[in-house]
C-alpha cells in the first residue's frame, strides 16, 4: 500500500509460531475469535485532508452513545478545548496550526501551479504525474521558514477514535474477558462485566481507553456496535458533513483510501499518507485507519504502535526462568548450616 | 514566541508559534551559561502540544505498588517458611509462613480495593485468559492464598500437621510464580520504562522479593535460626542490583525516567537499602545480635517498598511524557532504512 513518505517498512515477522494470535497480519479476525460465519470485517477511513474541523462527529458520539460531559475547560492551545480521547471522548477533532514555509502547503492549494494541468493527471498513473518536491523536510519539522524567511499558516484537523487494532492489546489483557471482539471484528466494552481494574488504560498502545471517575469502569469508541447490529453506520460517520470519516467492510475502505492517496500525489499533495492501514504494523492493522498530512506524532498518534502482548511469550519465559533462580537462591541458601 | 506574517488571512504575530514551539521541543535541558560545556543534546521529536500519547496508569500507587512488594514478599517467604519447615528452624518457618499469609492477604485487599468496582472481584474468575497476566496472576493466588492460609494456620495451632506440610510444600512450588508474575503484569503494557524492561524486570522482582522475604525473617526470628535468612538477603540484593544494572543499560532512553526525579531518589535508597541491609546482616549474624538483625531486617523490608515504588512511578512518569513514546518508536523506523 502507499505509504512510502512516513517511510515506514513493514517488519518481518520475527516469530513464525506465535503467528497471528498475538502478532502480525490477521485477516479473519472475528474467525480467529470464534464467529464460525461472521459479516465482513467494518472499519473507519478517517480523511482528515477534508476535514474542516466542525466536530460533528464529537458531538454526534456523545449524543447517541450518551455519553456523559467531561469538563467544559479551555486549553488555550489551540480550537481543541477537548484535548484527546477518553473514557468520555470516544471521538476527538484534533487542530493543528503550523507555520510551514510560503508556497508549500499543497493542500491549500499552490499559487504556481495549474489546477488544470494537475486535474489532468488525475486518474492517470501517479508516479508519471507526481511532482517531484518531496517533503521529507517537511516531516518532524513543525515551522520551518523558507529560504526568503517567509511562512504561512496550515491547519490540520483530523478526528481520532479507538482503532479497533486487529491485535488489541486492551482485549489481551483483559482479566475479565470485559473487552470482547465482536462478530464486525470491533472490539467493545462489556459494562456489565468490567470490575474497573484498569489494565485495559495502560495497555493500550494509542492512549484511548480510560477508567471513566465516579464509574470506576472503562469506556471507549463501540464503534456503534448498537448502530451496526441494525444495520445502521456509526453516529459520527453519518453525521460528518464532509464524509472525512468514512464507514464499511475494512477491505473496501482500504482500496478506497489507496485510491485517494494516489490521487492526492498526483494533485502535488505528496506529503498524504495512510496511518494504520497495513496490516503489517506492530497492531496487524487498525480496524479504524487514517489519512494524514503529517507525521502521526504531530497528531498525537504513536508512529510506530506495537501490541504489547507480542513479547509476552518472552515475558512468561523470563518470569518463570526468574522464578526458578529465586527458588535456586532459596535452595542455596539453606544448603550450609552455620552454627 | 510572536510568528513573523501569515501572508494568508493575514493573521499576524499571533499565538502560532505556541504550537509550533510545543510541538516541537520535546524537553531541552537548559544550558546554564554561554562557556559551559553543552549537555547531551536531547532527541528532537514531534508531539501534539506536547500531550502524552499513551493513558497514564490509574492505578493508585500505594495499592498497586504496594501489591507488586506484598506479593514479592509472600512468595519468596514460602520459600523460607518450607525451608525453615525441612530444615528444623521453626521459629524462622513459622514467622515466614505468617509473612507469606499475612502479606498475600494485604495485598489481595490493596488489590481489590483499586479496583473500580470491587464488588466485581470475582469476575477475575469468570473466565481463564492466558493473554492476560492479570487473569493468570488471579488463578494463581486463587489457588496460593488458601495455601498460605493453611500452611500458617496449622503451625500457629499445631494441629492437622500434615496438611500443613502439605500446604507449605505447594505454597514454596508457587511462590516463585507469585513473586516475578508482578513483573509481567506491568511489562505487559505500553508504558515505555515497564516494557522495555520485560526481560529484566521478573529478576529484579525475584531479588527484591527475596531481600524483603529475608528482612521480615531476620526481623522475627532468632538470629540463631536465620542463617539462611542472611545468605538468601545477601544473594536477593546482588541479584536485584545486578539484574537493575542490566535492565537500565538494556533499555536505552526508557532508562531516564529511572534515574530522575522522585523514582531516582527511590530507587537510590533501595540501593543503598538492599546492600546496607545484607551487609548488616551478615554482621548481626556474626555478632549474634537480634537488635543488628532486626535493624537490618526493617532496611531490607524498607529498601525493597522503595524499589517497587520507584519502578512503579518511574513507569507512570514514562508514559507522561510522549518523548519515551515517540522517539523509541522513531528510531526504530529509521533503523531498516538508513
Ligand atoms: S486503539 Fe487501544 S482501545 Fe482501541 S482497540 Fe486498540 S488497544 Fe484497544
Ligand atoms: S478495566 Fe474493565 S475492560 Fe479494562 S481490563 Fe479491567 S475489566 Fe477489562
Amino acid at each position: 500500500m502507499t505509504h512510502s513518505d512516513a517511510g515506514r517498512t513493514p517488519r518481518p515477522e520475527p516469530d513464525e509460531t506465535r503467528g497471528n494470535q498475538l502478532f502480525g497480519p490477521q485477516p479473519n479476525v472475528a474467525g480467529a475469535a470464534g464467529y464460525p460465519d461472521a459479516p465482513p470485517r467494518m472499519g473507519f477511513f478517517t480523511d482528515t485532508t477534508v476535514c474542516i474541523g466542525c466536530k460533528a462527529c464529537e458531538v454526534a458520539c456523545k449524543e447517541w452513545n450518551a455519553v456523559p460531559e467531561d469538563g467544559l475547560e479551555l486549553t488555550g492551545m489551540s480550537y481543541d478545548n477537548t484535548q484527546g480521547l477518553g473514557a468520555d471522548t470516544w471521538r476527538h477533532v484534533a487542530f493543528i496550526e503550523q507555520r510551514i514555509p510560503a508556497g508549500r502547503d499543497s493542500a491549500a492549494g499552490h499559487p504556481d501551479v495549474d489546477v488544470f494541468d494537475a486535474a489532468r493527471g488525475l486518474g492517470g498513473s501517479p508516479e508519471a504525474t507526481a511532482p517531484a518536491t518531496g517533503t521529507a523536510a517537511l516531516a518532524g519539522q513543525i515551522s520551518p521558514v523558507s529560504p526568503d524567511g517567509r511562512t504561512e499558516l496550515r491547519w490540520l484537523m483530523s478526528s481520532d477514535v479507538c482503532k479497533h487494532c486487529t491485535h488489541a492489546a486492551c482485549l489481551d489483557v483483559c482479566p475479565t474477558g470485559s473487552l470482547f471482539r465482536t462478530e464486525f471484528g470491533t472490539v467493545v466494552v462489556q459494562q456489565d462485566i468490567c470490575n474497573g481494574c484498569g489494565y485495559c488504560v495502560p495497555a493500550c498502545p494509542y492512549g484511548v481507553i480510560d477508567q471513566r471517575r465516579g464509574d470506576g469502569r472503562a469506556w471507549k469508541c463501540t464503534l456503534c456496535y448498537d448502530r451496526l447490529g441494525t444495520g445502521l453506520e456509526p453516529a459520527c460517520a453519518k453525521a460528518c458533513p464532509t464524509d472525512s470519516i468514512q464507514f464499511g467492510p475494512l477491505d473496501e475502505l482500504r482500496e478506497r483510501a489507496a485510491d485517494r492517496v494516489a490521487r492526492l500525489h498526483v494533485s502535488g499533495v505528496t506529503e498524504a499518507r495512510l496511518y494504520g492501514e497495513s496490516p503489517d504494523d506492530g497492531v496487524g492493522g487498525d480496524g479504524a485507519f487514517f489519512l494524514l498530512l503529517d507525521e502521526p506524532e504531530v497528531y498525537g498518534l504513536p508512529p510506530d504502535p506495537v501490541v504489547t502482548t507480542r513479547d509476552l511469550p518472552d515475558m512468561w519465559r523470563h518470569a518463570a526462568v526468574a522464578a526458578v533462580s529465586l527458588a535456586a537462591l532459596a535452595v542455596a541458601s539453606f544448603v550450609r548450616r552455620p552454627r | 514566541m510572536t510568528g513573523s506574517d501569515v501572508p494568508r488571512g493575514g493573521v499576524r504575530g499571533a499565538a502560532f508559534g505556541r504550537a509550533a514551539a510545543m510541538a516541537q521541543a520535546g524537553r531541552r535541558r537548559r544550558r546554564r551559561g554561554r562557556g559551559e560545556q553543552a549537555m547531551v543534546p536531547e532527541a528532537q521529536f514531534s508531539s501534539y502540544y506536547g500531550r502524552p500519547i499513551l493513558k497514564k496508569p490509574v492505578w493508585a500507587p500505594l495499592d498497586i505498588a504496594g501489591y507488586l512488594y506484598l506479593g514479592g514478599l509472600s512468595g519468596a517467604s514460602s520459600l523460607l517458611a518450607a525451608g525453615g519447615h525441612v530444615t528444623g528452624r521453626p521459629a524462622l518457618a513459622r514467622s515466614a509462613k505468617l509473612a507469606a499469609a499475612g502479606g498475600i492477604s494485604l495485598s489481595l485487599v490493596a488489590l481489590v480495593h483499586d479496583l473500580g468496582r470491587p464488588v466485581r472481584f470475582l469476575n477475575m474468575l469468570r473466565v481463564f485468559k492466558p493473554t492476560s497476566p492479570m487473569n493468570l496472576g488471579s488463578w494463581l493466588l486463587a489457588g496460593y492464598v488458601p495455601l498460605t492460609m493453611a500452611a500458617a494456620a496449622s503451625d500457629v495451632a499445631g494441629r492437622y500437621r500434615l496438611v500443613g506440610s502439605a500446604a507449605t510444600g505447594a505454597a514454596a512450588l508457587l511462590g516463585p510464580a507469585v513473586t516475578t508474575y508482578t513483573a509481567v503484569l506491568i511489562s505487559d503494557t505500553a508504558v515505555p520504562s515497564w516494557h522495555e524492561g520485560h526481560r529484566e524486570l521478573p529478576f529484579v522482582f525475584a531479588g527484591s522479593g527475596a531481600t524483603a522475604a529475608a528482612g521480615l525473617a531476620l526481623a522475627a526470628a532468632p538470629v540463631a535460626q536465620t542463617g539462611p535468612a542472611r545468605r538468601l538477603a545477601l544473594l536477593g540484593a546482588a541479584l536485584e542490583l545486578g539484574a537493575f544494572q542490566l535492565m537500565k543499560r538494556r533499555m536505552g532512553l526508557m532508562a531516564e525516567p529511572y534515574e530522575e526525579g522522585g523514582p531516582r531518589a527511590l530507587l537510590r535508597s533501595a540501593e543503598i537499602l538492599a546492600a546496607g541491609g545484607a551487609a548488616l546482616a551478615a554482621f548481626a549474624g556474626r555478632r549474634r545480635s537480634r537488635p543488628l538483625a532486626a535493624v537490618a531486617g526493617a532496611a531490607l523490608l524498607t529498601g525493597s517498598a522503595a524499589l517497587r515504588f520507584g519502578v512503579f512511578h518511574a513507569g507512570v512518569a514514562s508514559a507522561e511524557d510522549p518523548k519515551y513514546t515517540v522517539v523509541p518508536q522513531r528510531e526504530r523506523l529509521r533503523a531498516p532504512t538508513d
